[in-house]
Parts: structure tokens; C-alpha cells; sequence
């Protein structure tokens, strides 16, 4: 049956554009508080546990507003990415007491953190909804809903230039598709230009950057290096909350058992990728999203596929990218990148 | 004379030192203990039924006591792959792919071989040759984290945690394609069962536990002899203190890396081959998961010494084997078990906490067990 939908080339590769910036984002925020951690000196591998509790408990926000107290469905989902947040937050603070107050190795904070959150989602997801008394008698209700898709009037604004073409209307709206994305992954986008900016053109980001290179020196001047460090962790925090968010507010109304699937650890790479700073390591983070984004087009147009690419519709090849390519990155072969001096070293007046 | 007394104030000092190092490990599984209770009661249940359901499902009857044996076998091999390469400064999260590909490559011999030769091999064959397969593969897994490391610099955590997304994808991929159990009322995706002659006997008539255990058991005695009484081990353990210094003292460093790893990635490997061959006769999808991170949690737990491996190996399958029982009296979901390890892991980790809170004063330097990404 092929060609029996014309796809023209400017939606495949538009459509393409807009999953990779939609599927990127759990990756660039998630390699975003990787950056405001380990710049301030702090190694966060628990950003996959902060992803998966956040996703967790920012759903569970949001069926408890909307089924227990009754609340609309927009309130609900807000109140939702709200709980997300702050249960990125939460979870940062563990780490942050962890890792700065009591100096545990950092790895095996972060460790631990991946573990409280698979063993405390797993736990509260059965017992909450299957165990004994629970108030949704052993059925797992469906949440109000996701994040709607917010329009970017470019089609209207444009549209008169292309007169009377119809073809042209056509590849316009496509081209609006790309722009036409959810809340967080719009303000994903803007955070990583925010926190560019903030990290090297304000006073702020060169502390947080001293107390991650030099945390002594930082010191000597009087930067109070535990509450930069603390800060910054919480601050990266709240970034896993909202990547979280992503999964069970903003793509799909379900919470399942392990669903960040290692988004957390592929976005450090990401991190590692970008060399440490928030463009780049958003550019690494669509890189890895156009892999998982190019699975989800096979699938859209498997029509238009000529039969010598087919193979790359079988799933497990195209699925073993992301974590090949984050492991040849890492090898350096790219290019080499430099940690902050201090990255996981526990400060010691 | 002189002799005598100082042996003896020797077996005392190591007395003090075991009483001193399994203080703080005894005190995190009793506050997580007691944590986990509070969460029990929080959630409506009663927390000292769901303990005794716990105590009882795993030591109760000489049943429960084969069935924790049975839990604990592949806790002891996946603690020790963990605690090896924590003893070379290298943190394996990658047990669980390894694991998943010994498990892989030991059902493929243990089912597979006799149909492409032709004719039935013997056990003393069979059985040994599923088992090596397994251990290569584990060995293989890790070996290639352990080469990126030593020759590129790539953070071995995070490699090892892609190659446990590659090995669950490869084991989909084989187990619901070429490998899958082809019987027609399976809808699973599991291999086929193995072979008689590649399985391992069960020790008593009736029980569950097999040679296996026993082989887990002579294992840790092996890996506390390889880092206490031979120059390999003692190489491992100094590249684990300072690579520097090892670099200087004529050690090969690369070499070291990749052989720790390698073992390391044996032993998981083992963990797989000896649930196929002793337990489960075929692997299924999924079984693997959860193993790594338990495998860190009991290697932090005994300290990464082969014998507190063995005993905190216990305490975990203790408590999964007890936690159907305690399910059967309260109610409470399985999944209530994997929080508690979750917070001994957390207090074991975080020792501070724990002396802390009991005001335990801190001796000695600090245990390095990991370092940063310019490893």
C-alpha cells in the first residue's frame, strides 16, 4: 500500500522536529539539574529517582483533587505539577542533606535515592489503589487529564503570504506544528536559555560556579559554600520535579511501575554531552530525543518507508541508540569534556 | 609465652573490630526496622504482625528456612560481584544486565545444545558447560565497562546502567523472538526449559535449595581469599585506595580495572546461570530486574567483606521470603519490603545519620568507595 497517502517531505521532517522537542524535554530538564547540582560542586546521579517519585506523587496530586475532593480538572492538574515540584524538592533535599550535611559519597546518595524512590512509587501504587481499604477499591482511576497543547498563531499570522496556494497553507501549518508544544516543553526550552544566562552572566552563577571549581577559594571571599551548594541542589530539584511532571501531567494520565525507564541517567550523559553548560546540554538532549522521536515516526509514516529502511522499524534496533550513543559519547571520542574541579567532593573548612 | 599473649590480644582486637564494624550496619537495619513500622501503622496496618509474618515466613519451618536459602543464593553471588568491584574503587549498578546474560546464554546451552549435537550429553558435562557459558557472558558484560573505563575515562556508572538497558532489550528481543518458548500454551516470553542433564540437584529430597547455595557459600570464602591472601587481590584493593599510587608502585593499573570488572561481571553472571540451572530450569523476562540495585544495597550493607556479604545476603531474602507470609497476615503489598531495604540501604550509606542519632563517635578515615567523573 505504499503511496497511498502522500506525505510530503516538509511533514515528515516537521513532524519529526516536533516528538524530538516534545520527547527531549524529561531529558533537558533532567540534564538542566544535573548542571545547577554539579556546578555548585554536587554530584546528582538520583536525578532517574527524582523523575520517577515526582511523576508518581504529582499524578496521584492530581486524582486525589479531582476524584476525593472534587476539585475541576484544570485545578486538578495544576494542583498535580505543583505536587511534582515540590516532590522534586523534597527529594533534592534528601540529597542535599545527604551529600553536603553528612558528606556521604555522593554516588551512593544518589543510589539510594534511586532505590527509596522505586521501592516507595511500587509500594504506595499498590497499596494505595489495591491494598486493603483503599478509597478506589482496587481500580486505578484514570487522571483528569494532561496539559493541554498550547497554539502558536503562526499559521494566521503568515498565512497571507501565501495567497491562494494551497500547497503552501499546507507546509505552513506543518511548520506550526513544531511550534505548537505543551507548557513544560515550552518552558523547558526557555529554562535552558534562563539558566544560561543566569549561570554565566549574573552574580549568582559565578558563586554557584566558585563553589563547584574552587569551593576554598569561594570561601575565602566569603561565599557561604554550603548554602550555594544547598541552594543549587534544591534548585535542581525542583527541575526533576518538573521532568517528572512531564511523564504524568504533560505526556500520558498514568503512573506505571519504573516508567522513566533510565531518562534520568541518559540525561546526565546529556549533561556530561553539553559540557557541563545549559545549551549544551539541551543540544545533547535532542540529539537523544531525535532517536526516540525518529521510533515514534517510523511508526506514523510506516507507509512512506521505502522497504530497505523497513528494518529500522524493528523496534529493539532503534531502541538500543540512546543507550549505545550515550556510551560512546562518554568515551570522549566526541570530544572531551571537563567536570567542575570539585564535582562530588565533599567541602571540608 | 609471648607469642600466646599476643595472638590473644589479637583475637580480641579482631573481635573489637567486628563488635565496632557491625555496629553501625546493626543499628541502620533497626532503625529502618523501625521506620518501616511507622510506615506500616501509617497506612493501616499492624506493624508487629507484618514483623512476625516476616520472621515467620522465613525461618518458621525448615521449608521457610530452604526457601530463604534458596532466595539468598543469587544475593550472595550479586553481593559479592558488587562488593569486588567496590574493593577495586569501581561501582557496578551493572548486576542486573549481567546477571540477565549469564541467565540468557546458560538456559540457550542448558536447552539448546542437545538438539544441535544430536545426542544427550551427561551432567558432569552439560551442566558445567552451562554454567561456564553463563559466567563468560556475565564476565564479557562488565568487561567492556571495565575496558571503556581503563582506556577511555567512561564513567563506569553510568556504562554499566546502559548495559542493563541493553541487556533488557537483547533478552526482549531474544525471548520473544528466536529464544521463546515455543510450547503452545505459552504466552510469556521465557525460554524453553533446560535440559535434565544441565540442571543442579536439589540437596535434600522435598526442598527447593540446591548445590547452588553451597556453591554461593564457597564463592565469598574464594573472594575473601583472592583480596586477603593473593597479589591479585592485593592489587585490586590498592587500585581501589589510590590509583596513583598503585600507577607508582608498578601496578597496571588498565589491567587491574578490567580484570575487577570482569570478575565482578562473572559473578553476576553466576547469580543468572545458577537461578537457570538451579532453581527456575528456563529464564523468563523480567526476572532479573530489581537485582542490581539489591545487590548494592547488600554489598553496602556487609561492608563489602565477603562474609557480611553472606549475612546481609540473608537478611534481604529473609525478609522477601518472609514478606509473603506477612502479606497472607496483613494485607500488606510485597512491594513494602523493597522500602524497608530502601531506608537500611539509606541509613547503612549514610552512617552518619546513624551515629548521629545513637551519638556514635567516628573513628578512622573514611571508607572511599566511589570517585567522581574524572575517575
Amino acid at each position: 500500500m505504499i503511496g497511498q497517502v502522500k506525505q510530503s517531505p516538509i511533514r515528515i521532517i516537521t513532524s519529526m522536529l516536533a516528538t524530538t522537542i516534545a520527547v527531549a524535554t524529561p531529558l533537558t530538564l533532567g540534564a538542566l539539574s544535573g548542571v545547577y547540582c554539579e556546578r555548585s560542586g554536587v554530584v546528582n546521579i538520583g536525578i532517574e529517582g527524582m523523575m520517577l517519585t515526582s511523576a508518581f506523587f504529582g499524578w496521584l496530586a492530581a486524582i486525589y483533587m479531582f476524584h476525593i475532593f472534587g476539585m475541576g480538572i484544570g485545578i486538578s492538574i495544576t494542583i498535580g505539577l505543583i505536587f511534582a515540584i515540590l516532590t522534586g524538592l523534597l527529594m533534592a533535599l534528601l540529597h542535599a542533606v545527604l551529600s553536603i550535611t553528612f558528606k556521604v559519597d555522593q554516588i551512593i546518595g544518589g543510589t539510594v535515592i534511586n532505590i527509596l524512590a522505586v521501592g516507595l512509587t511500587g509500594f504506595l501504587n499498590r497499596q494505595l489503589f489495591f491494598g486493603k481499604g483503599s478509597v478506589f477499591g482496587g481500580t486505578v482511576p484514570n487522571s483528569p487529564g494532561v496539559l493541554p497543547t498550547l497554539h502558536v498563531p503562526i499559521t494566521e499570522i503568515f498565512s497571507s503570504l501565501c495567497g491562494t496556494s494551497a500547497g503552501c497553507l499546507e507546509n505552513l501549518q506543518a511548520i506550526n506544528r513544531v511550534f505548537d508544544q505543551k507548557p513544560i516543553a515550552i518552558s523547558a526550552v526557555l529554562l535552558v536559555f534562563f539558566s544560561h544566562y543566569v549561570l554565566f552572566n549574573t552574580r549568582w552563577g559565578l558563586r554557584s560556579r566558585a563553589v563547584g571549581e574552587h569551593p576554598q577559594a569561594a570561601d575565602t571571599v566569603g561565599i557561604n559554600v554550603t548554602k550555594m551548594r544547598y541552594l543549587n541542589v534544591l534548585i535542581g530539584g525542583m527541575f526533576a520535579g518538573l521532568a517528572g511532571a512531564y511523564f504524568t501531567i504533560e505526556s500520558v494520565p498514568s503512573f506505571e511501575p519504573l516508567l522513566t525507564n533510565g531518562r534520568g541517567f541518559i540525561s546526565l550523559a546529556a549533561m556530561i554531552f553539553g559540557n557541563w553548560t545549559p545549551i549544551g546540554a539541551w543540544a545533547a538532549s535532542l540529539v537523544f530525543g531525535a532517536s526516540q522521536a525518529l521510533l515514534i515516526n517510523m511508526q506514523i509514516f510506516r507507509d512512506v518507508i521505502p522497504p530497505q529502511w523497513s528494518f529500522l522499524q524493528e523496534s529493539y534496533i532503534v531502541g538500543l541508540t540512546p543507550y549505545i550513543l550515550t556510551m560512546f559519547i562518554l568515551t570522549g571520542i566526541i570530544g572531551r569534556t571537563i567536570p567542575p574541579a570539585a564535582d562530588g567532593v565533599p567541602y571540608e573548612k | 609465652m609471648q607469642p600466646e599473649k599476643q595472638s590473644k590480644s589479637l583475637t580480641r582486637q579482631i573481635l573489637q573490630s567486628i563488635s565496632e564494624s557491625s555496629l553501625v550496619p546493626f543499628l541502620a537495619i533497626l532503625t529502618a526496622v523501625v521506620v518501616g513500622g511507622v510506615i506500616i501503622a501509617f497506612v493501616g496496618g499492624n506493624p508487629i504482625l507484618a514483623y512476625r509474618g516476616l520472621i515467620e515466613g522465613s525461618f518458621g519451618s525448615t521449608k521457610a528456612l530452604s526457601e530463604t536459602a534458596v532466595w539468598a543464593t543469587p544475593y550472595i553471588f550479586a553481593g559479592l560481584a558488587v562488593a569486588l568491584a567496590f574493593k577495586g574503587g569501581l561501582f557496578n549498578i551493572g548486576a542486573e544486565g549481567q546477571l540477565a546474560v549469564g541467565a540468557v546464554a546458560s538456559s540457550l546451552v542448558g536447552y539448546a545444545l542437545p538438539e544441535w549435537l544430536g545426542f544427550d550429553l551427561p551432567l558432569i558435562v552439560h551442566l558445567p558447560l552451562a554454567i561456564v557459558f553463563g559466567v563468560l557472558m556475565g564476565g564479557l558484560w562488565a568487561g567492556i565497562v571495565g575496558a571503556l573505563k581503563a582506556y577511555t575515562g567512561g564513567h563506569e556508572v553510568i556504562n554499566t546502567i546502559m548495559m542493563n538497558y541493553i541487556a533488557l532489550n537483547t533478552t526482549s528481543f531474544l525471548l520473544n523472538g528466536v529464544m521463546k518458548d515455543r510450547s503452545p500454551t505459552n504466552v510469556i516470553a521465557r525460554t524453553p526449559l533446560i535440559a535434565e542433564s544441565a540442571r543442579i540437584p536439589p540437596i535434600f529430597d522435598g526442598l527447593r535449595v540446591h548445590w547452588g547455595f553451597v556453591l554461593a557459600l564457597l564463592m565469598a570464602f574464594l573472594i575473601w581469599w583472592l583480596l586477603n591472601k593473593t597479589t591479585l587481590g592485593f592489587q585490586i584493593r590498592t587500585v581501589g585506595l589510590n590509583p596513583d599510587a598503585a600507577k607508582y608502585a608498578g601496578i597496571n593499573v588498565k589491567r587491574i580495572i578490567i580484570l575487577t570488572m570482569v570478575f565482578s561481571g562473572m559473578l553476576a553472571g553466576l547469580a543468572g546461570t545458577i537461578e537457570v540451572t538451579g532453581l527456575n530450569y528456563r529464564h523468563e523476562l523480567g526476572f532479573s530486574i530489581g537485582y542490581g540495585f539489591d545487590a548494592i544495597a547488600i554489598a553496602l550493607l556487609g561492608k563489602s567483606h565477603p562474609l557480611g556479604v553472606v549475612l546481609a545476603a540473608f537478611l534481604f531474602a529473609a525478609m522477601r521470603n518472609g514478606a509473603t507470609r506477612m502479606q497472607f497476615l496483613t494485607q500488606m503489598p510485597v512491594d513494602l519490603i523493597s522500602m524497608i531495604q530502601a531506608f537500611i540501604l539509606l541509613f547503612v550509606a549514610a552512617d552518619a545519620i546513624v551515629r548521629y542519632i545513637y551519638r556514635i563517635k567516628s573513628k578512622g578515615e573514611r571508607v572511599v568507595l566511589t570517585r567522581g567523573w574524572g575517575g
